[in-house]
């Protein structure tokens, strides 16, 4: 489980320190889907980079499974806002960097990597490079190559946002299906950024609803839709009134104009 | 089209030509100032015929692509220390700058008189000449690694010596070949120029005699041969790049593959 206690994280600027997150207190369990949302701004990007040890806190702590977060953790996949492929790997070699750079054996691996290209459709595609691909199938290899060795906490940073609406809505039912795909026990604790409250609540079992400058969490809500969820869940009304309740206190803080 | 392009290109050519010809006829150029094309064509086949242009475009390619060699290694390894090292930067860069604004042909003169009239000199002068080019893409080709890139590198745990060879090395490679087209180049006027200050042998040295002699037609051919051997070199580097960096050149099914999706 990851454990965040008493986070703040103060960047200094020109004009004196701006306050990203300010005593950030959650709990992801094990096995959990939480989503965090909010407005542009609030710090959601910069608490998932402290996750993934890219950038220290100020002060507070972050822990996986009981051991701080003080540098990048090899049971760490990290998905960005951009699908970061290298133009000169293949489709199969940039889903299988981490297997290069953590040295766990091509040959192992390649199956594996295989797999999980075929389970997001990219089967055929392996050979390609990433400028054959287009923007939904390129942040496809890039869920795969988070996946691929196989980490305990999947961090994902406003995964989707740049693709349109409804390839968007496709990879959310995918990253549902692919998380589901392992036994309740063994599946993956994931951290998803968005800004986008549907995305938030039609995947999350949590959702922490986060305020701008200083990021501070206003408030966590449940959601015990059953799963798989179909996308005609966003349509029922338990499903507008949690939509309901994150904008208003998303309004309650000015994130929403 | 296509099929129909070479040919026009061909004609265009052939009919310049014939231009330049009959009006150095019809005007009665005096031929040690402007040669007709025919003669030019003449004094290459001589050239050619009699081993002369053979022997001294050896010797001019020879001190090229060594030159080449060795200052584009050179140009490398220090782009690559500037580029890694702040400290290597701080203490380097001002020398390399003030080097850099000074034109390296200057300084042939001097090569000659501390290296000789041998290879060595035209070698030392076309390496330093296309050193800079070399140097200057380098460091900005390891510079220009993608911030995300190098935080995804470090998000798995990847060493710094695992961020240049998988990262920025083959990521600063356009770059880097983008520098070497114009070394080729640079390495070639670095030979002539120092052939022209002090040399036994080469195309500039020939250059130089046919022209103590009035031989305009010779000298014409010698610059066509040089043209030529520029020509070739730079499609050599070419070639190299486009097999090394593959993922640079757009193919046309780039565009078959995105069926509606974005980029």
């Amino acid at each position: 489980m990851i454990a965040v206690r008493h986070l703040t994280k103060r960047y200094g600027t020109a004009d004196g320190d701006v306050v990203a997150l300010e005593d950030i207190e959650l709990a992801v369990p094990e096995g959990a889907f939480v989503a965090i949302v909010g407005p542009s701004g609030c710090g959601k990007s910069t608490l998932l980079r402290i996750l993934a040890g890219l950038m220290p806190a100020t002060s507070g702590e972050a822990a996986v499974d009981g051991g701080r977060i003080d540098g990048p953790r090899r049971d760490v996949g990290v998905v960005f806002q951009t699908p970061v492929l290298f133009p000169w790997r293949t489709v199969l070699d940039n889903a299988m960097l981490p297997v290069d750079v953590q040295r766990l054996g091509r040959e192992r691996m390649r199956a594996h990597a295989m797999d999980l290209l075929r389970m997001v459709g990219l089967e055929g595609f392996e050979g390609r490079l990433p400028r054959q691909l287009s923007g939904g199938m390129q942040q496809r290899v890039a869920l795969v190559r988070a996946l691929v060795h196989d980490p305990r906490v999947l961090l994902m940073d406003e995964p989707f946002g740049a693709l349109d609406a409804m390839t968007r809505e496709q990879m959310n039912l995918e990253l549902q299906r692919i998380w589901l795909a392992e036994a309740t026990g063994q599946r993956k604790t994931v951290v998803f950024v968005t800004h986008s409250v549907g995305e938030a609540v039609f995947l999350a079992d949590r959702v922490v609803v986060m305020s701008p400058r200083p990021g501070r969490i206003v408030d966590v809500l449940e959601v015990d839709f059953p799963r798989p969820r179909p996308l005609s869940v966003m349509n029922t009304e338990a499903f507008g009134v949690h939509v309901a309740r994150i904008r208003a206190a998303l309004n309650a803080v000015g994130g929403l104009e | 089209m296509a099929a129909v392009n070479p040919a026009l290109r061909l004609l265009l050519m052939a009919g310049l030509l014939a231009v330049w010809e009959a009006l150095v006829r019809l005007l009665q150029v005096p031929g040690y100032l402007v040669p007709p094309p025919s003669a030019i064509g003449v004094a290459l086949y001589r050239g050619i015929s009699s081993g002369l242009y053979g022997e001294n475009i050896w010797i001019t390619m020879l001190e090229t692509l060594l030159g080449f060699l060795f200052g584009g290694l050179a140009g490398f390894l220090l782009g690559t220390f500037v580029a890694l090292s702040r400290r290597f930067e701080y203490f380097l860069y001002p020398i390399i700058v003030m080097f850099q604004a000074m034109p390296k042909v200057a300084l042939a003169p001097l090569i000659i008189v501390w290296f000789g009239l041998d290879l060595t000199s035209k070698v030392i002068n076309a390496g330093l000449v296309c050193f800079f080019p070399l140097m200057v893409n380098t460091i900005a080709g390891l510079r220009s690694a993608d911030e995300d890139r190098v935080s995804l590198m470090r998000s798995l745990s990847a060493t710094p010596a695992q961020i240049f060879w998988m990262l920025r090395l083959p990521g600063a490679l356009p770059s880097i070949f983008a520098g070497l087209e114009i070394a080729m180049i640079f390495a070639l006027i670095g030979a002539i120029v120092a052939e022209f200050v002090g040399a036994q042998a080469g195309l500039g040295v020939l250059i130089q005699s046919m022209n103590f002699s009035l031989d305009v037609a010779g000298q014409f051919s010698v610059l066509f041969i040089l043209s030529l051997i520029g020509l070739a070199l730079n499609s050599v580097v070419a070639l190299v790049r486009r097999r090394v960096v593959y993922w640079d050149t757009p193919t046309r099914d780039a565009a078959a593959a995105r069926p509606g999706g974005r980029n």
